[in-house]
């Protein structure tokens, strides 16, 4: 293994399940390790906890420096002291899904083999569910003693795991904020996925991936894995604001100076491309990446109901607030009304709120105030309606 | 809260089920939840009204009569409200059909087009009536069927619903005096309250 790659030695707060999980493919999966992050304090009735759900590429690191690129956290304008998520009244956990590469088992989670020796899982590691992860989550929330989160919130993939909480634990999630989200991956979002691993596959330094031991990492099938997808979460209006037809001269690349070099200049939008890329590549790990968006394209809260999305959610007592963004084309409004009309047709008690931004799916991490007034306000009215002070 | 909507909880019996459709900045929402107890859920078409009402915590879904309201099971509600909203949506008839599916009663109220002051303009002067509640031209108007008070009742006759109560509201919200005569409420009422139950509903 790669000792010198700090991801790998980092060490994460986190709790070890010796008896696992019993995983949706069959496997049994033990001992599972559920790294994650707490903020604020429980209550002693332990009745004021919120569970954030992370997407694709987040961690547990919602409020507090990321240990490997020392930026702030991923939500961290959100969670906090007198913030929408409020971290003076309420209990915040966030945890690294299964499959993940922060801590949680995951592919490069060391197993031991029949001879005794240890390896990481690589691409042995078993196929995951949106619920497998909401099932890791559920032995955390547990293992603190909490036996109804006051509510589970998260955005695109974190918004699947919301989502699966209240079809799999309905009783204990008093209220969910699916946020840019969908109730299964259309057939779009399964295709750029594809093309994600695909560029991940075609790296010769992915090794059939087992690359640890060749000490390297696939960073190029990687990135243009991130960049792919990248562009999904930006809109054009984003695009276009941001970097427009902007050029920038790139000494040093191809055939500087020679005039009418085909790549002698660069467009920002490439270079921009190109740094979410190599930075990604550095804190995340490829077959976790493949592990977790194949759990994405499984995920269909219909498919074991013949289809009928309602039927999951048949007598929920949980009170559910949509929100989906006007630009967001990877999870589209649509989406978001289909979910909403599904709740319904059970006469679940369903807030449904579109906000107005040009920002694309990624508007959910960004400065939206119409947002977070929404998050604010709907949790608060939960915590009312909850009867927590 | 408008003086017509103190009305309408008035109709609206604590700790039941209400759905009101067209719920605007949730005022109703809100004092039915805090003074009567009740399970109150709000459909708005204004997605600025929507995001306001769930910033308050109120539970406001982004939608619309005409096509939202066929997505409920039979029986979700024991009152679905709608205000002075009738004579704007597409289909009138089936909105109030859908009304009495997902609810045990309907609460209604519309601006009545069969107020004296509308019928002496068109009379006198041949105009399309512009009046303080009907003030948009024609040609701007959302109100795209509008009806008198008598028009609603033959309505709900050929329907089958029952009129529980009725009253004439002006255009303050506040009730007027034509309580006894439907003709006279016609001629005078400049909005219309009505709470509607399906025959096999109870009384």
């Amino acid at each position: 293994m790669d000792q010198t790659n700090p991801a790998t030695t980092l060490s994460h707060q986190h709790v070890t399940f010796p008896d696992g999980l019993q995983l949706d493919c069959g496997f049994h999966l033990a001992p599972v390790d559920v790294a994650y992050r707490a903020y604020g304090t429980l209550s002693p009735a332990r009745d004021n906890a919120i569970l954030v759900c992370h997407a694709l590429t987040g961690d547990q690191y919602v409020a507090d420096p990321h240990p490997l690129t020392g930026k702030p956290g991923w939500w961290g304008r959100m969670v906090g002291p007198g913030l929408p998520i409020d971290t003076d009244r309420f209990f915040v956990i966030c945890v690294n899904v299964l499959g993940g590469c922060m801590g949680t088992t995951g592919p490069r989670s060391l197993r031991v083999r029949e001879d005794g020796t240890e390896e990481p899982w690589g691409t042995d590691f078993p196929a995951i569910t949106i619920r497998d992860m909401v099932r890791a989550q559920h032995l955390l929330v547990e293992h603190m003693g909490i036996r109804r989160l006051l509510a589970v919130v998260g955005g695109s993939m974190g918004g699947m795991q919301v989502l699966e909480w209240c079809a799999t634990y309905p009783d204990q999630v008093f209220a969910a904020m699916p946020i840019a989200t969908s109730p299964f991956h259309s057939a779009q979002n399964i295709a750029f996925n594809e093309v994600s691993r695909q560029a991940i596959f075609a790296d010769p330094q992915w090794h059939g991936g087992r690359y640890w031991e060749c000490n390297e990492i696939p960073a190029r099938g990687l990135a243009v894995a991130r960049m792919m997808a990248h562009i999904t979460y930006l809109s054009e209006a984003a695009l276009t604001r941001k970097f427009g037809r902007r050029v920038r001269a790139t000494p040093g690349r191809g055939a500087v100076g020679a005039p009418g070099a085909l790549f002698g200049e660069m467009f920002e939008v490439e270079s921009y491309l190109r740094h979410q890329g190599s930075t990604f590549v550095r804190r995340f790990d490829a077959n976790s990446y493949l592990t977790i968006t194949r759990a994405m394209d499984y995920f269909d809260l219909g498919a074991e109901h013949d289809g009928d999305m309602s039927r999951p959610f048949r007598g929920t007592p949980t009170r559910f607030c949509i929100i989906s963004f006007s630009s967001d084309w990877l999870f589209p409004t649509s989406q978001a009304r289909l979910l909403a009309r599904a709740l319904n047709q059970v006469a679940a008690n369903v807030s449904f709120v579109e906000i107005d931004s040009d920002k694309g799916h990624d508007a959910f991490l960004l400065d939206e105030p119409d947002f977070d007034r929404t998050i604010r306000g709907f949790l608060c009215g939960a915590a009312e309606h909850a009867g927590i002070g | 809260m408008r003086l017509d909507q103190r009305l309408i909880a008035g109709m609206i019996r604590p700790r039941t089920r209400v759905l009101d459709v067209g719920s605007g900045d949730g005022a109703l929402l809100d004092y039915l939840f805090r003074n009567s107890g009740c399970d109150a859920r709000g459909i708005e078409i204004d997605m600025r009204e929507v995001t306001r009402s769930v910033a308050h915590g109120l539970p406001v879904m982004h939608g619309d009569a005409d096509h939202d309201l066929v997505h409920y099971p039979d029986n979700a509600f024991d009152y679905v409200v709608l205000q002075r909203t009738l004579q704007a949506v597409e289909r009138p008839r089936e909105v109030l059909r859908q009304m009495l599916r997902i609810g045990r009663y309907a609460i209604v109220s519309f601006p009545n087009f069969g107020h004296w002051r509308l019928r002496m303009q068109l009379l006198l002067r041949g105009r399309m009536p512009m009046t303080s509640v009907w003030s948009t031209p024609w040609y701007d108007t959302p109100n795209i069927h509008p009806c008198t008070i008598l028009d609603f009742l033959t309505l709900c006759r050929d329907e089958g619903y029952v009129v529980q109560q009725w009253m004439a509201v002006d255009e303050d919200g506040e009730r007027a005096p034509w309580r006894r005569s439907i003709r006279l409420a016609n001629l005078f009422g400049e909005q219309a309250l009505f709470l509607l139950r399906r025959k096999d509903a109870p009384r």
